[in-house]
């Protein structure tokens, strides 16, 4: 680089030149529109590719129907039962103090850590027909593996921490002065947490919900492991779209996956929001963190 | 020895008994019973089991493309973070929300996008077919799958910590006489490398796991382009609990020492930051 006068060098000592700038950037983007637009855009492409008509017919055939069903019928048990878990967890661990904290913490994040295939596999050891359980179940005419309870279980385990995980850090962030507070003031226990608490944390619990949401809507892996694929019984969408692809009804399983990516898109615009939100709601403890 | 604070908050007792009872139901358990599982058959057959040729060369497989994929993504997720904190241009916020599009997007959704891009008919195939290279159904498609999983993981990893950056340190290297390249290397650089080497370990444990965006792309052939999870899966429905309980056990070993070189990497920068 040629001397320039003294102003001009010190601006150019903490930025690029335009040019570097517009190569980044164009390099940048070009990565994004490869491996993140091109996916994307190529999921509706195909799924369209023969016509609204077919996209409709292939939608409300009974078997996507009942894919459907059973993708939404999972995610309400699934979602309300981990959020419960995830606001008595953040609640246990970020309103006292106790030995073992971080040890309980990484235990909590265990199953994001665990291969999918994993997930799934470790109920079917369990309750599979030579699992430790499973002849004493097939016995009493209970079955879980190839069934929707086996799905259920497969989908609460990869969607363990996703709510806990969220609620955990902003909780501690936010103390317990105010809870602390509300009890002197002769709140009970409860009306401490519905009045005081759970309005701090509402926009990170919805955050954490509408994770564990796409998570349970979208979990393949796991739920292959142990559905068996039975057709208009244990097969979610997303096996839906791959049996549809294996019997080379590509169409078909393209327009159940624009389905689920539909769900991805409104998912990255409720997140993207939310994240805004928190982050307005967060700030006044942020500058006092960096202000140590 | 007190094990907890006194607090005047109350619910602990009944918040923790419930949190560490339906930790244990949901997800100790069900992980005691695997390591149980390998624990049926004798050494020498575990041994065996992990280090069948088949077992040996999808552990090669998986753990090569686990590595290229998160290592292009580093570089290419470096740039990308840098443009998206850095520099301003129109559109910066939607681009910025795509790039979790990776976590949000079911893995089988993912992986049958994919395949249709790089078959030899595909968008992008059909340009790269004339020139010899094959993508779909070879270890060079579980290398793309792979990538398009972990970019996320370096991005979100570095953000924040190029967020942090002091600019005051930045200029201050240059009214001291360094050039703009030698504040990247000297100053930046070694400023943001352990985020970047979090982000990269993330995006590799990620790898080592992934199953729905890999198995339509790689063809799964075994020798070839056979992923560990998809071999788990083949021995299961072999009914070869035993086997594939083997296998499982050595692959989450490997993501835990992932885990462990993360959890120090984080150790090592927070005693660096407060050095």
């Amino acid at each position: 680089m040629k001397r320039t006068g003294n102003v001009r060098r010190s601006a150019a000592a903490t930025t690029e030149s335009r040019w570097v700038r517009r190569l980044l950037i164009g390099v940048s983007l070009a990565f994004l529109g490869l491996f993140l637009m091109m996916p994307l855009a190529a999921v509706f492409a195909q799924a369209f590719s023969r016509g609204w008509e077919v996209y409709v017919r292939s939608l409300g055939d009974h078997d996507a129907l009942s894919a459907i069903g059973l993708t939404l019928l999972i995610a309400l048990i699934v979602v309300p039962v981990n959020t419960a878990f995830g606001v008595i967890a953040a609640w246990a661990i970020a309103k006292f103090q106790f030995v073992g904290k971080s040890l309980l913490i990484t235990l909590i994040d265990l199953p994001y850590s665990v291969s999918p295939v994993i997930s799934g596999m470790v109920f079917v050891l369990l309750f599979g027909r030579q699992g430790w359980l499973g002849p004493w179940l097939d016995a009493r005419g209970i079955h879980i593996i190839f069934a929707v309870s086996g799905i259920v279980l497969a989908t609460l385990f990869v969607t363990f921490p996703f709510v806990a995980r969220e609620l955990i850090p902003l909780m501690q962030a936010q103390g317990t002065e105010e809870e602390e507070a509300a009890r002197l003031l002769g709140a009970g226990g409860w009306q401490t947490f519905w009045r005081v608490t759970l309005p701090n944390v509402k926009w990170g619990l919805l955050y954490g919900v509408i994770l564990c949401n796409a998570r349970a809507m979208g979990e393949f892996g796991a739920v292959s492991v142990v559905s068996g694929h039975i057709r208009g019984e244990t097969n979610t969408m997303p096996l839906h779209v791959e049996v549809l692809y294996n019997e080379y009804n590509i169409t078909a399983a393209f327009a159940v996956a624009s389905l689920l990516a539909l769900l991805a898109l409104v998912t990255l615009v409720l997140k993207s929001a939310l994240q805004w939100k928190t982050a307005e709601q967060l700030a006044p403890e942020e500058q006092g963190y960096t202000g140590d | 020895m007190n094990l907890k604070q006194h607090s005047v908050l109350p619910g602990f007792g009944l918040t923790m008994g419930f949190t560490l009872f339906y930790l244990g139901l949901i997800v100790l358990l069900p992980l005691a019973g695997l390591l149980l599982k390998s624990a049926t058959i004798s050494w020498d057959q575990f041994y065996a089991a992990v280090t069948d040729p088949q077992v040996a060369a999808s552990y090669k497989i998986t753990f090569g493309a686990s590595l290229v994929a998160a290592s292009v993504n580093a570089v290419f997720g470096l740039a990308v973070a840098w443009v998206l904190v850095r520099y301003s241009f129109p559109g910066k916020n939607i681009v910025d929300a795509m790039v979790d599009l990776p976590f949000a997007m079911p893995t089988a959704v993912s992986g049958i996008a994919l395949t249709a891009l790089y078959a030899p008919n595909g968008w992008i195939g059909r340009w790269l077919a004339p020139l010899g290279i094959e993508v779909a159904y070879t270890q060079l498609g579980i290398m793309v799958a792979l990538t398009f999983i972990g970019l996320p993981f370096v991005v979100r990893t570095l953000q924040p910590a190029l967020e942090d950056l002091d600019v005051e340190i930045e200029e201050a290297a240059a009214s001291l006489g360094a050039s703009r390249r030698q504040i990247f290397t000297r100053v930046i650089f070694p400023t943001i490398l352990p985020a970047l080497l979090t982000g990269f370990a993330l995006a590799f444990a990620r790898a080592l796991g992934e199953y729905g965006s890999v198995v339509f792309i790689s063809g799964n052939l075994p020798m070839k382009t056979q992923i560990v999870p998809l071999l788990i899966m083949t021995k299961l429905e072999q009914y070869n609990y035993a086997e594939a309980a083997a296998i499982a056990v050595v692959a989450l070993g490997a993501s835990f020492v992932v885990l462990l070189f993360i959890n120090l990497v984080q150790w090592w920068s927070r005693r660096y930051a407060t050095a």
